[in-house]
């Protein structure tokens, strides 16, 4: 049985000396800059906080993973470039690519990289992944968060890569890297700029009636009621008003967090290589939190024992958490 | 644009408050002031994160106290400041909340993004100037909220300890009656 | 140099009759040079169609149409699999790839890359061209810098260039279905009720604004995309096909237009008083290629001015 890795979000240096303080066997995280998909005011590293954190995650045995999960547009490739050259001169041991021109300046310039093959890359069949392992050598597969434990678990054999598949945060059912719902209504673009409802993009509006609206751009995304929790301002999570409905409804996704605690031992048996924590925007709070209890957990599973687990439902959007699609495709 | 600066609706009120009335403002200005170039002067890389936002004023409401906190997070020109309830300066975003939450958001031992979610805290204004100035916090090395207990010494860190259980004390009666 | 209007795939589930009778029409009156055809959006709509391809391509092909065939976008369960991999192996069609599963089995064999793929710059087009690819349909959000650049290099590498110029543009792909959703049902038992929507199904803010709409697993704008005021600019940045994409509107006189405008027999001005006249419940939008908000209309005159 292969123990998984925990794969661990870190925004800011502080968030990432907690996760390797918590156990964390990586972290990723990413430059001040379109090159990563979450390119945020206030998130993200300088050259020198990169060397210095990688420097502090090495003395401790943890891994540093550099997101280039964005597509670079026509023109402006070199900003990617200069992304990988850093992270190959800072000694970063992979990095998470979504664009195969990207993928294939790393292959080339810096054959000793690593290369993780992003969500963002939206590879969710053995063909796309085997396509990408024999261009591009690509080490390690993010799986998109569609895919039955079975499912997996046959992937897993078929494929002739690593497979690392989420297991806490952020639940969405859009096939990532093929959305462009924010530049729709905002300008930026979550592929080319790296932000999906951009902060500067969203304003909260409160009523008379203590009911609060979601606008992003000019547009109402929700509109809560006084007493019902709120999710990311983001489009996929948002309510709207269809003509065979009679209320607003989610019409793409609950605002709902994924949560694998209860599927780790079935996802250690399909043979996952890694698990992975979402949320780069998250608080140090968060991924102190969330490491600890999967640190915890992985370990106890793998000593045989019956894991302690933690209540992280405090930390989930929308304060709702879901298996996703890992036990049923009921949700199709 | 701000939205009408209406509370939250979270219950709060003086049961969330451990301590008796507060005091007058010009007491608590340079006790403030005191905080503000603690932080500053420990933390120097915060104000990189904070880029140009540094140099705005941020409203930050503890809606069960009797004054709101004025914030400019600018190292040239440092302002933290307690103005009266009625006041409104101006200001770019608003945070409001009550104090016990707006406390979690500046100690590095809870999550912001989980009061959000609760909707215990309410932004209004400029939300990207508040996402940054929460990720600047977030990347100071010590806790600021321990970073001011400290500066009081052992009654700073136990009026923390206390405000902390009550924190999670509050946290746990929501959950009851929720 | 030339420029060709093209007629991209049709996204929605409309029913074989209606199907046929647009395409017999394309056939004989409208100007576009190449038809797209297939279904890119759901697998289960497949079996509707796909006997009477061959009859449509033939007619298509006799009314002087070039025909390519395209693939299914989403590709995850055994059977789309199955799919996708026969598609692939078809010999003698031209083929529109768009899920990057397909260009496994099209190494060295050439192949067009579809508009739902990702290809947003030069080193990429490139890459694909050295392995076959042949033309390339980009995504509709890219900026007109971006499409410039990339117009230069595929002057260079001898590859075709086309661009959206009509109709809804795609925004986001799921793997779940939305029109299920909204009837409470699942993509397994959905009883194929996205037929109710031929032009896609509105989705509404809550403060009641045309917002979205959905199209089974597709996304789409509430928007018409309308680009026919840049067609000169974006034939000099290197475009070299307008795809004008299916909608139930008047589809000759849409593609009529457009090609009007293309030959110079009317102005833009007068193209998009056509295109408004044509009774389209909702607005036009060029936002993605002007560098704005997708869901914006930028003035002819203010493209001038910049």
């Amino acid at each position: 049985m292969i123990k998984p890795e925990l794969i661990c979000p870190a925004g800011t240096p502080a968030a990432l000396r907690s996760a390797v303080d918590a156990g964390a066997d990586a972290v990723y995280c990413g430059f001040q800059n379109a090159t990563n998909a979450r390119n945020f005011v206030g998130l993200n590293f300088t050259d020198a906080e990169l060397e210095r954190s990688i420097q502090y995650a090495h003395d401790g045995g943890t891994k540093v993973l550099i997101t280039l999960n964005t597509f670079p547009p026509a023109g402006k490739f070199d900003l990617w470039q200069q992304a990988a050259d850093t992270a190959a001169r800072l000694g970063a041991d992979a990095c998470i690519v979504a664009d195969i021109a990207v993928a294939e300046y790393i292959q080339r310039k810096h054959p000793d990289m690593r290369i993780h093959l992003s969500v963002q890359a939206a590879a969710s069949s053995p063909e796309a992944i085997e396509y990408y392992v024999r261009e591009f050598g690509v080490k390690r597969v993010v799986l998109p968060r569609i895919m039955t434990v079975s499912e997996i678990k046959t992937l897993v054999e078929e494929i002739p890569c690593e497979v690392e598949t989420f297991i806490f945060g952020n639940h969405g059912l859009m096939v990532e890297g093929r959305c462009s719902l924010t530049n729709y209504v905002t300008g930026q673009s979550t592929n080319m700029d790296g932000a999906c409802s951009p902060a500067a993009c969203v304003k909260y509006e409160r009523a008379e009636d203590g009911s609060m609206s979601t606008k992003l751009g000019e547009y109402m995304i929700d509109r809560f009621g006084p007493e019902e929790t709120a999710g990311y301002p983001t489009i996929c999570k948002g309510r709207y008003k269809a003509e065979c409905r009679e209320d607003g409804y989610y019409a793409f996704e609950e605002p709902i967090s994924l949560n694998a605690s209860n599927m780790l031992p079935d996802l250690i048996t399909a043979g996952v290589h890694a698990f992975k924590i979402e949320g780069r925007q998250r608080s140090r709070a968060y991924v102190k939190k969330v490491v600890a209890a999967f640190r915890e957990a992985v370990d106890s599973i793998m000593a045989g024992e019956e894991p302690k687990l933690a209540d992280l439902v405090a930390l989930t959007e929308g304060q709702k958490q879901t298996e996703g699609a890992l036990k049923t495709k009921k949700w199709r | 644009m701000t939205s009408a600066p209406l509370p939250p609706r979270a219950s709060g009120g003086p049961r969330g408050f451990p301590f008796a009335p507060p005091l007058p403002l010009f007491l608590l200005q340079p006790i403030l002031k005191r905080i503000v170039t603690k932080i500053a002067a420990d933390n120097p890389d915060m104000f990189a994160r904070l880029g140009p936002h540094r140099h705005e004023y941020f409203l930050i409401d503890p809606t069960n106290m009797p004054f709101k906190l004025y914030l400019r997070p600018d190292p040239e020109a440092l302002d933290f400041r307690a103005v009266a309830r009625c006041s409104e300066p101006p200001h770019i975003a608003r945070i409001s909340g009550t104090f016990l939450d707006l406390l979690t958001l500046m100690d590095a031992e809870q999550d912001g993004d989980a009061l959000f979610f609760s909707r215990d805290l309410i932004v209004t204004g400029d939300t990207e100037a508040v996402v940054c100035l929460r990720n600047a916090l977030d990347d100071v090395d010590d806790p600021i909220a321990e970073s001011v207990a400290d500066m009081f010494g052992a009654p700073g860190r136990m009026a923390l300890n206390a405000l902390r259980r009550a924190a999670e004390n509050a946290k746990k009666r929501k959950e009851a009656s929720s | 140099m030339s420029v060709e209007l093209t007629l991209g795939p049709n996204l929605f589930h409309w029913p074989a009759e209606q199907k046929l009778d647009f395409y017999n029409r394309i056939a004989d009156e409208s100007p576009v040079s190449t038809v797209y055809l297939g279904e890119v959006i759901c697998s289960k709509r497949t079996p509707f169609f796909e006997k009477h391809l061959d009859a449509v391509a033939d007619r298509l092909e006799r009314g002087g149409k070039k025909v390519v065939f395209c693939s299914l976008s989403e590709v995850v369960i055994k059977r789309e699999r199955n799919l996708l991999r026969e598609w692939a192996e078809q010999e003698g069609r031209d083929l529109e790839v768009n899920n990057t599963a397909a260009l496994l089995y099209l190494k060295n064999k050439p192949h067009r890359i579809g508009g739902l793929l990702n290809v947003y710059n030069e080193e990429t087009m490139t890459y694909l061209a050295k392995q076959g690819a042949t033309h390339f349909a980009l995504l509709p959000e890219l900026p007109r810098a971006a499409i410039a650049n990339l117009g230069i290099r595929a002057r260079e590498l001898g590859v075709g260039l086309e661009v959206q110029v009509f109709g809804r543009a795609s925004l986001a792909l799921s793997a779940r279905c939305y029109h299920a959703r909204a009837h409470d049902r699942t993509k397994d038992n959905c009883q194929f009720v996205c037929e109710e929507d031929p032009d896609g199904m509105l989705l509404s803010t809550m403060d009641d604004e045309p917002f979205l709409t959905i199209n089974g697993i597709q996304t789409l704008s509430y928007a018409y995309l309308d680009l026919i005021a840049d067609l000169a600019d974006m034939r000099d940045i290197g475009v070299t096909h307008m795809r004008i994409m299916p909608h139930t509107c008047d589809m000759v006189a849409v593609t009529q237009a457009f090609d009007d405008v293309l030959q110079g027999r009317i102005d833009a001005a007068e193209g998009e008083a056509r295109l408004r006249g044509l009774g389209i419940d909702a607005p036009f939008s060029n936002g993605f290629y002007h560098g704005a908000a997708g869901d914006a209309w930028v003035a002819p005159n203010a493209v001038t001015a910049a």
